[in-house]
């Protein structure tokens, strides 16, 4: 028998406000435990929640990115379950009225394109964090109320191929509105999924199972291959799947049952009393979209048809804003396009994963590489000197100042250089000779001699054309 | 000494005037207390320390002529936020719990000089028509010691009908400020929903709460809840529309005359007779004061105590699940595991009426019921709104009795919890609709001889009809002069 | 037509929802007065609401939004946060180990 797979993906991204969704106390990590903490984030008696204007602005804002129905009214729900690191006993967030519904984004998957529908998106607030010993839980309240958007996919996804795809798709457009830095390794981005399969030409879902908070994107291919197998055998051998959540246990690549409680989760969602409702105009929606940087989609053809990079340049460089940006503004400050671009994948990506740091915690401006690079192609250095230049605009120093002031500026004066190839000649009458017998090895030690001479300083274009003129002309 | 021969801008004269300091008037005001809380029980905190503290911050600074409640005594109901005093909300839950922060009304206050004497007795949680589900103690009503005070606000009524402050804050959110005023015969003002900010008021119902005064005299209550009133950034379900200075109107010239009175037949029809008595009498004088008197009907009275129960339980079913015994308030010692933090807290912490709602309410939104009750209870609030505005299209105010009876008999109903919710039938569709009403004293039961209070409902933001008519009624008639003999017949 | 009267189980499945326990001879009292107050609820039933749109606040506000300005609390305000809460340790509020993971609502 065959079947067809059918995959749900719920995305969970933390916004980068400058405060909470619901109280003013900062978003911010690595502070001491509940250092970023009020009353209200403690869910103390008598506080009240305050609708931060920004998340909703950034949840306009993704709605669009991804192509969906903004919604015109809008109101908060609760949700209620107890838990140690969720202060009042009930999230505030969206179950009614998402703030955008029915988007859609485009996939390729082994070079076919198909589009993935969204069902809803809506903003609410993060919990807090437990850590555990033997004996205790410790709850910091740093993180609760940290502002988030859950975007939950249609069941149009079919393979865990397309998951992943899915999820890079989605994780580039949002990355490219500003809204979040959706890592997942960093938890900006989290990922729950469900996955059915039915046999095919079936009309009839089969029975779901869940697996939350699958911690990076292999891992989601992995686990979602793996159930879809699970899947496949229990039918086969005339089981039952259970309606269950799972936990993809990365030692084994395998998913294993999670102790459920029968009955538990009944949330008792109603409409938050404590926030009115927000309209949103078309001349908010109009302003927002005027706020939209140009997609990575976009940015690639552009790319490839304008400045004639290759498709996978293209993709590389269009893996986050921060890169797409820079590269763009290095050319537009004179830099060759190839250029720029090699330096941004080869040296300046290696230096950041050696640093692990992404570019714009480092002092390079996209001014001082594209200044480099027309430092290159006019000669001023060399590819060699190049590197040393490279580590200076590395701590925010203006390439040709830097490289004047360690004496990194090649010698391209004929006025100059002449002299020193004369020089180099009327000293080496034994290498002109052989020159002149036809071993052309010989230039190259009178180069060398003239490199020596000039402490690797001339302008090996120049000192080769000089060179050659005077050994034609003896 | 009491205040029964004061009002607030007489004592603000004498303050000014150097007849009386501050710090005298509060001691004297301890020495009233001392003498008869023993037998009122209106306070479960009295701060006397941070009371003649402030009281002495007053003298020492002085009093300017618009500083009207600077150095005045008043009192908190203990649901209501005091920083570094001790709020109870009248729970074990809460027993002792140092709120580190102050809500906006008491913030307001402080700014404005006051002093508070204490923190007065309510039901556990502002749940309750006769502050006898406080986990402490019952308040005994001043008129009659082995009859109730009504609830919640029952400590801050019972204050001051026994004369220990000109006024006290309560709460009101399904009649907890008017019904306790009614059977107190005093007067007590529920502000339209947003008009007071609710930052620092302990939840019970959100979309119902609402926090107002509790007074003597319908001109100070007018003074005090502008005092309090205006929009507040912590609540963003606080109004933004101004506060007018509504006591600047009441005044010799006030009138009543083509004030359009609409009296629901479902606020008349099913009241006791002594209590009808009282206010046809009542209906009878707004009307030889020039305003007319229409019948009218708002259909779905009925309505009301069921579908507020259901959704003020359910709301409050939620308000109150962050009492876990987690980051504050009571844990219960024994408890061994997380589970037993939250069900042995919880189930130690609170009392037998608040369990109830608790669980009335997680019902009402549990899975499979939540269409049946909840929501059907959503919606028939909104017609209960709609007759409402459908009324006030034709008249400017609605008037009514606040309670079908008089306050009843310490324990005559504290084990029939139905029959204690009927009690806020005349009370709830206010809250449900948001509007403004007060309660005045309108007169005494020929049966029992208790007060009976008259019922003034408002347009939204409308409260200066209100005041307007409970001032001319006040000033053409004496029944708020007559104070309780404490201990004795009245 | 709703359904009359609450089950003694139901009544501990709300106690389970709610968090709270009764002891077995306070739970039938505590099913009988629920029951008696859910059939009261229930005369709002036969009430006409097709078409009504539930009520569900009393605010005269819309939009009510914060700027997107961040607050931090003092050092003060959190060490008075963490005094209040019943066993606190090196910043963190404690509690008895949480065993069950699978109850995360996230």
């Amino acid at each position: 028998m065959n079947f067809q797979t059918t995959i749900g993906l719920e995305v969970h991204v933390e916004l980068k406000t400058n405060s909470k969704i619901y109280s003013p106390s900062p978003v911010e990590y690595g502070d001491q435990p509940n250092a970023n903490t009020n009353v209200i984030d403690w869910g103390y008696p008598g506080v009240l929640p305050t609708l931060n204007k920004g998340v909703v602005r950034d949840g306009i804002m993704a709605g669009l990115a991804l192509h969906a129905q903004i919604a015109r009214r809008m109101h908060f729900d609760r949700k209620n379950y107890f838990y140690p690191d969720n202060p009042k006993a009930y999230q505030i967030t969206q179950s009614a009225t998402p703030i955008a519904h029915d988007g859609w984004i485009e996939i390729e998957v082994d070079g076919k394109k198909k589009k993935i529908g969204i069902e809803e998106m809506h903003i609410e607030e993060d919990a807090g964090k437990n850590t555990h010993t033997s004996k205790y839980s410790y709850v910091d309240l740093n993180r609760q109320g940290t502002p988030l958007i859950e975007i939950v996919s249609k069941p149009d996804i079919a393979s865990p191929e397309e998951a992943v795809a899915y999820l890079e798709a989605l994780r580039q457009r949002i990355q490219f509105t500003g809204i979040s830095d959706v890592k997942m390794e960093e938890g900006s981005m989290r990922v729950d999924t469900n996955i059915s399969i039915r046999p095919i030409g079936s009309d009839k879902f089969g029975t779901k199972t869940e697996m939350k908070n699958i911690n990076s994107f292999n891992y989601v291919r992995k686990a979602l291959a793996f159930e879809e197998k699970r899947h496949q055998n229990v039918l086969l051998s005339g089981g039952q799947i259970a309606q269950e959540t799972r936990r993809y246990d990365e030692p084994t690549g395998t998913t294993i049952s999670m102790r459920s409680k029968e009955g538990a989760d009944d949330y008792r969602y109603f409409p938050e009393p404590d926030l009115p409702p927000v309209e949103v105009s078309e001349d908010w929606i109009k302003e927002i979209e005027g706020e939209m940087p140009v997609m990575p989609g976009e940015r690639r053809k552009h790319y490839v048809d304008d400045l004639g990079l290759s498709d996978y340049d293209a993709m590389v460089l269009t893996q986050t804003k921060e890169m797409s940006d820079f590269f763009e503004e290095a050319i537009k400050d004179g830099g060759d396009p190839k250029r720029v671009a090699n330096y941004l994948m080869n040296d300046v990506n290696s230096y950041l994963n050696d640093q692990h740091v992404d570019l714009q915690d480092t002092k390079l401006t996209p001014a001082n590489l594209a200044g480099m690079v027309k430092l290159i192609d006019d000669g001023t250095i060399s590819s060699k000197m190049a590197k040393k230049v490279f580590k200076g605009i590395l701590n925010g120093e203006e390439p040709q100042a830097y490289a004047k002031e360690h004496g990194l500026v090649q010698l391209s004066d004929p006025a100059q250089l002449q002299p020193i190839v004369d020089d180099v000649l009327a000293n080496n009458q034994q290498s002109v000779d052989d020159y002149k017998n036809g071993k052309d090895r010989a230039v190259g030690y009178l180069m060398g001699q003239i490199m020596k001479q000039t402490h690797g300083k001339a302008n090996p274009k120049i000192v080769t054309q000089l060179l050659m003129k005077s050994l034609q002309a003896m | 000494m009491d205040f029964y021969e004061t009002d607030l801008s007489q004592l603000h004269d004498d303050l000014v005037n150097k007849k009386i300091s501050a710090t005298e008037l509060t001691k004297e005001t301890f020495d009233h207390i001392k003498a008869n809380d023993d037998q009122v029980k209106a306070f479960l905190t009295l701060d006397e320390e941070g009371a003649m503290k402030q009281a002495r911050a007053v003298d020492e600074a002085g009093i300017s002529a618009d500083q009207l409640v600077a150095g005045i005594p008043l009192a908190v109901k203990d649901n209501i936020l005091t920083k570094g005093l001790r709020t109870t909300a009248a729970s074990k839950m809460l027993e002792n719990f140092n709120p580190v922060y102050d809500a906006t009304v008491v913030e307001k206050l402080k700014q404005a000089g006051y002093v508070n004497v204490g923190k007065t007795n309510l039901d556990e949680f502002a749940m309750g028509s006769s502050t006898e589900n406080s986990a402490f103690f019952t308040t005994h009503n001043p008129w009659d010691l082995t009859r109730v005070p009504g609830g919640s606000s029952g400590g801050s009524a019972a204050a001051v009908a026994a004369g220990d402050v000109l006024g006290a804050l309560g709460t009101d959110t399904g009649g907890s400020i008017r019904m306790p005023a009614s059977f107190n015969g005093i007067v007590g003002m529920k502000p339209t929903y947003g008009r007071v900010s609710r930052w620092g008021i302990i939840a019970f119902g959100s979309s119902f709460d609402q926090v107002g005064w509790l007074t003597r005299s319908v001109k100070d209550n007018a003074y005090l809840t502008a005092l309090i009133a205006g929009n507040d950034e912590h609540d963003t379900t606080s109004s933004l529309k101004a506060v007018p200075d509504w006591a600047a109107q009441l005044n010799d010239s006030t009138s009543i005359k083509g004030l359009k009175i609409a009296v629901p037949k479902e606020y008349y029809d099913g009241l006791r007779a002594d209590v009808k008595e009282v206010i046809k009498a009542a209906l009878d004088h707004l009307e030889s004061l020039g305003a007319t008197v229409d019948e009218v009907s708002l259909p779905h009275t009925h309505d009301g105590v069921p579908a507020y129960y259901i959704l003020a339980s359910s709301e409050a079913s939620s308000n109150l699940q962050r009492y876990d015994g987690i980051r504050y308030g009571y844990r219960a010692p024994e408890a061994k595991n997380l589970e037993e933090v939250y069900v042995k807290s919880r189930s130690q912490g609170f009392g037998d009426e608040v369990k109830r709602r608790i669980m009335l309410g997680t019902f009402s939104l549990s899975a499979g019921f939540y269409d049946a009750y909840f929501n059907k209870a959503a919606k028939v609030r909104r017609l209960i709104s709609d007759d409402f505005t459908k009324v006030f299209k034709d008249y400017d105010l609605i008037v009514g009795a606040t309670g079908a009876s008089t306050a009843f008999k310490i324990g005559a109903e504290i084990d029939d919890p139905k029959t204690m919710y009927m009690n806020d039938v005349l009370t709830v569709p206010v809250n449900m609709a948001g509007l403004p009403a007060m309660s005045l004293p309108a007169g005494f039961s020929a049966e029992d001889g208790m007060p009976v209070g008259l019922q003034l409902i408002g347009k939204p933001f409308d409260e200066q009809t209100i005041y307007n008519t409970g001032y001319v009624f006040e000033q053409t008639t004496d029944f708020h002069k007559k104070t309780p003999q404490l201990g004795g017949q009245n | 037509m709703m359904a009359s009267k609450i089950t003694e189980q139901e009544v501990k499945h709300v106690a389970e929802l709610a968090k709270l326990e009764f002891p077995q001879d306070e739970l039938e009292q505590f099913t009988t007065q629920l029951g008696s107050i859910i059939d009261m609820f229930e005369e709002i039933a036969n009430e006409d609401t097709d078409g009504v749109e539930p009520m569900t606040n009393a605010t005269d506000r819309v939009n009510a939004l914060r700027e997107d300005k961040a607050v931090k609390a003092s050092k003060e305000e959190t060490a008075a946060l963490l005094k209040n809460a019943p066993d606190a340790d090196d910043g963190y509020i404690r509690v008895p180990v949480i065993i069950d993971e699978s109850e995360d609502g996230e």
